[in-house]
């Protein structure tokens, strides 16, 4: 499945259109279909995608065509800038704390990323603020989960607190919470168990962490590559722990990754960082223009416009 | 669930008009079936309900459940529906492959315990080598099934732990070997080809297997999981699929657009944690499924 590109299809929609002047409702209607399957190809949830197009109708009709642009490139401008503008105006950060540690949370579905995001963020905390973090192992039900984080924390030279015998997750966090009192860690990272959010015995766990350890961030890991379930799924753990931000991996693939937008759509939390590989050090500020136009699938055309 | 969704949308509809199919196509896109499918599907329940003269919902319903599972039929080969396997005596060689965090891992441990529960003999092979913890995840999986794990050296090429357990498997006659792989982007050439260099090397003990390449999908993966499919399927020619994580708010619709597009088939299904948590793809079931709360 080759996306052609939108620029290309909103043009050639458009391409009967010479005339500059103001763009009429005809030509919003003929581009609109194209915006919204190329948002439903790159997975943006479609009830968003809905509110999106509404939205752009009314921000493009009677408006002046600029001098240097057609009306196709018009359209594609104002489309970009309201995507832009939705994935949040500037780079948002971590929530510190007043006093230490600074405790950041991790929760999602299962396989997203979370244990390696706990790694990553590590890393990076220690890489730019020397940090001295302590990491939590939460997931007490995923085969060798504790191996995995230990492990992790080994290649960073960063303690992992663990019970392998405790079976309330709440209690391993508060005690946990205590050896990074004792130590004085300025931060501490909590990695949780995969799970759905439909899965209420597992959801009511996350409520009881949160509860004991008051974290400061609670971040959502989300797989860029989700499909039309990422409204629910945001919303779920949203609804249920009030998030604070989200991170969203893998986008080292070749996803177009609309699930940014769906997420940002339905809980309005900010997108802190992304996930860009496998290692430790493949973590990376969200850049909401660069995700607008990765959304859209369009790369050159695009800085084109900007300039115009 | 989608089959709550499609009986909320049924409950709006007295008639059948044209309102009624653009619903159903937004309802399928909400399944991450795909725009094109979608439209299709859309088209083709159309014209059915046309022919079969439906008129009411209970007619309709039929129509469209009966129709989903005969486009699934006619897209698919009969034969290569079900997981297959050679009774001669020689090892069966399972390979499995997926993007990062899919459930390969776990599937295999589950598919583990269904043989051994059949009274085959079965050994796994731990050929992900690099992913932290990956090698303690699929022996703690083997000691839970009761089944033997080949393990290498921590960041070992993975090939010659395929080659060992190969060899092994050979050797004692095992019933099937399953071959864990680490979690690879499509994109990324240099994975990929890793694992062309895996199928190679079970080839050179065993030219005629694997006998299953199997690619792993998250259920709740979007149109990506299409490029997955084709991209894999270049590498190491695939014989079908294993939709995972279906106990979610997903339903695996991009599996209807790959079947059309590649005629694979979804030969198991996740739905669940636990090593039980596995069952045969049955289409009927599964459009029966999306649709449950209607027929
Ligand atoms: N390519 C790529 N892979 C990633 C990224 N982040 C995580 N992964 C991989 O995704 C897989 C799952 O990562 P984990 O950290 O185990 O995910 P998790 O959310 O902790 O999984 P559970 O604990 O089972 O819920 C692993 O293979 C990771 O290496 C990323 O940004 N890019
Ligand atoms: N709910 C649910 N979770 C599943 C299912 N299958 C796997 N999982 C979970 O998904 C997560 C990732 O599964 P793994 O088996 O480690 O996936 P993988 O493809 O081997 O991951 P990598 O080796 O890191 O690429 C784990 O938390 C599993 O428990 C399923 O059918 N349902
Ligand atoms: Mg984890
Ligand atoms: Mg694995």
């Amino acid at each position: 499945m080759a996306f052609e590109n939108l620029s290309e299809r909103i043009q050639k929609a458009l391409r009967n259109l010479t005339g500059k002047g103001k763009i009429s409702e005809e030509d919003i209607n003929t581009a609109s279909r194209e915006i919204r399957l190329a948002l439903l190809e790159a997975d943006v949830n479609f009830k968003v995608v809905k509110d999106f197009i509404k939205k752009i109708k009314k921000e493009a009709l009677g408006k002046e065509v600029q001098e240097s642009l057609n009306p196709g490139q018009q359209v594609i401008k104002i489309v970009n800038d309201e995507l832009t503008k939705m994935m949040g105006e500037s780079a948002a950060t971590l929530n510190k704390s007043k006093h230490i540690p600074t405790i950041i949370m991790m929760v999602g579905l299962q396989g997203t990323g979370k244990t390696t995001t706990v790694g990553k963020l590590a890393k990076r905390l220690i890489d730019k603020d020397k940090a001295r973090p302590l990491l939590i192992a939460g997931d007490i039900y995923r085969p060798a989960a504790i191996d995995q984080l230990e492990q992790i924390g080994e290649q960073l030279n960063v303690p992992v607190y663990s019970e392998h015998d405790e079976k309330n997750v709440a209690k391993i966090v508060e005690n946990g919470l205590k050896q990074a009192d004792d130590n004085k860690n300025d931060y501490v990272i909590i990695d949780t168990a995969g799970r759905l959010e439909i899965d209420e015995p597992l959801m009511e766990e996350l409520e009881q962490v949160k509860k004991v350890a008051q974290p400061d961030n609670i971040l959502l890991v989300v797989d860029a590559m989700t499909g039309q379930a990422a409204t629910d799924v945001a919303k779920g753990f949203d609804s249920r722990l009030d998030i604070t931000g989200v991170i969203l991996t893998k986008l080292d693939g070749d996803t177009r990754g609309g699930a940014a937008l769906s997420i940002r759509a339905v809980t309005g939390k900010p997108i802190i960082y992304t996930g860009q590989g496998e290692k430790l050090s493949d973590l990376e500020q969200f850049h909401p223009d660069r995700m607008a136009s990765r959304i859209l699938g369009m790369g050159d055309m695009l800085t084109l416009i900007e300039k115009a | 669930g989608f089959g709550a969704r499609l009986n909320k949308f049924f409950a709006q509809f007295r008639t059948v008009d044209e309102d009624f199919f653009d619903d159903l196509e937004e309802l399928l896109i909400e399944s991450d079936v795909g725009y094109e499918t979608a439209e299709q599907l859309t088209t083709a329940l159309r014209d059915e309900a046309k022919l079969q003269k439906a008129k009411s919902r209970d007619d309709l319903k039929k129509v469209i459940v009966e129709k989903l599972v005969e486009l699934y039929d006619q897209n698919g080969d009969a034969a290569n529906e079900k997981l297959r396997s050679h009774d001669d005596g020689k090892t069966n060689i399972y390979l499995f492959v997926g993007v990062n965090g899919a459930g390969k891992t776990t599937t295999i441990g589950k598919l583990a315990k269904r043989f051994k529960d059949e009274g085959k003999s079965v050994l796994l092979a731990a050929a992900d080598t690099f992913r932290a913890g990956a090698v303690e995840q699929l022996v703690e999986w083997g000691k839970r099934v009761d089944v033997p794990v080949v393990t290498g050296k921590e960041q070992a090429d993975p090939a010659s732990v395929v080659f060992d357990a190969t060899t092994k498997a050979i050797a004692e006659h095992a019933d099937y070997l399953l071959v864990d792989t680490a979690g690879r982007l499509q994109n990324k050439k240099n994975l990929m080809s890793e694992l062309e260099k895996i199928e190679r090397t079970i080839k050179k003990q065993a030219p005629d297997e694997p006998t299953e390449t199997l690619l792993v999908l998250d259920g709740s993966t979007g149109q990506n999981a299409l490029l997955q499919a084709k991209d894999f399927d270049k590498t190491t020619k695939l014989t079908g699929l294993v939709l995972t994580k279906l106990d979610g708010s997903s339903k695996g619709g991009v599996v209807l657009a790959i079947r059309n597009e590649m005629k694979l088939p979804v030969k198991l299904v996740g739905l669940g944690e636990k090593a039980s948590d596995l069952a045969d793809f049955d289409a009927a079931d599964y459009a029966v499924g999306l649709f449950h709360d209607l027929v």
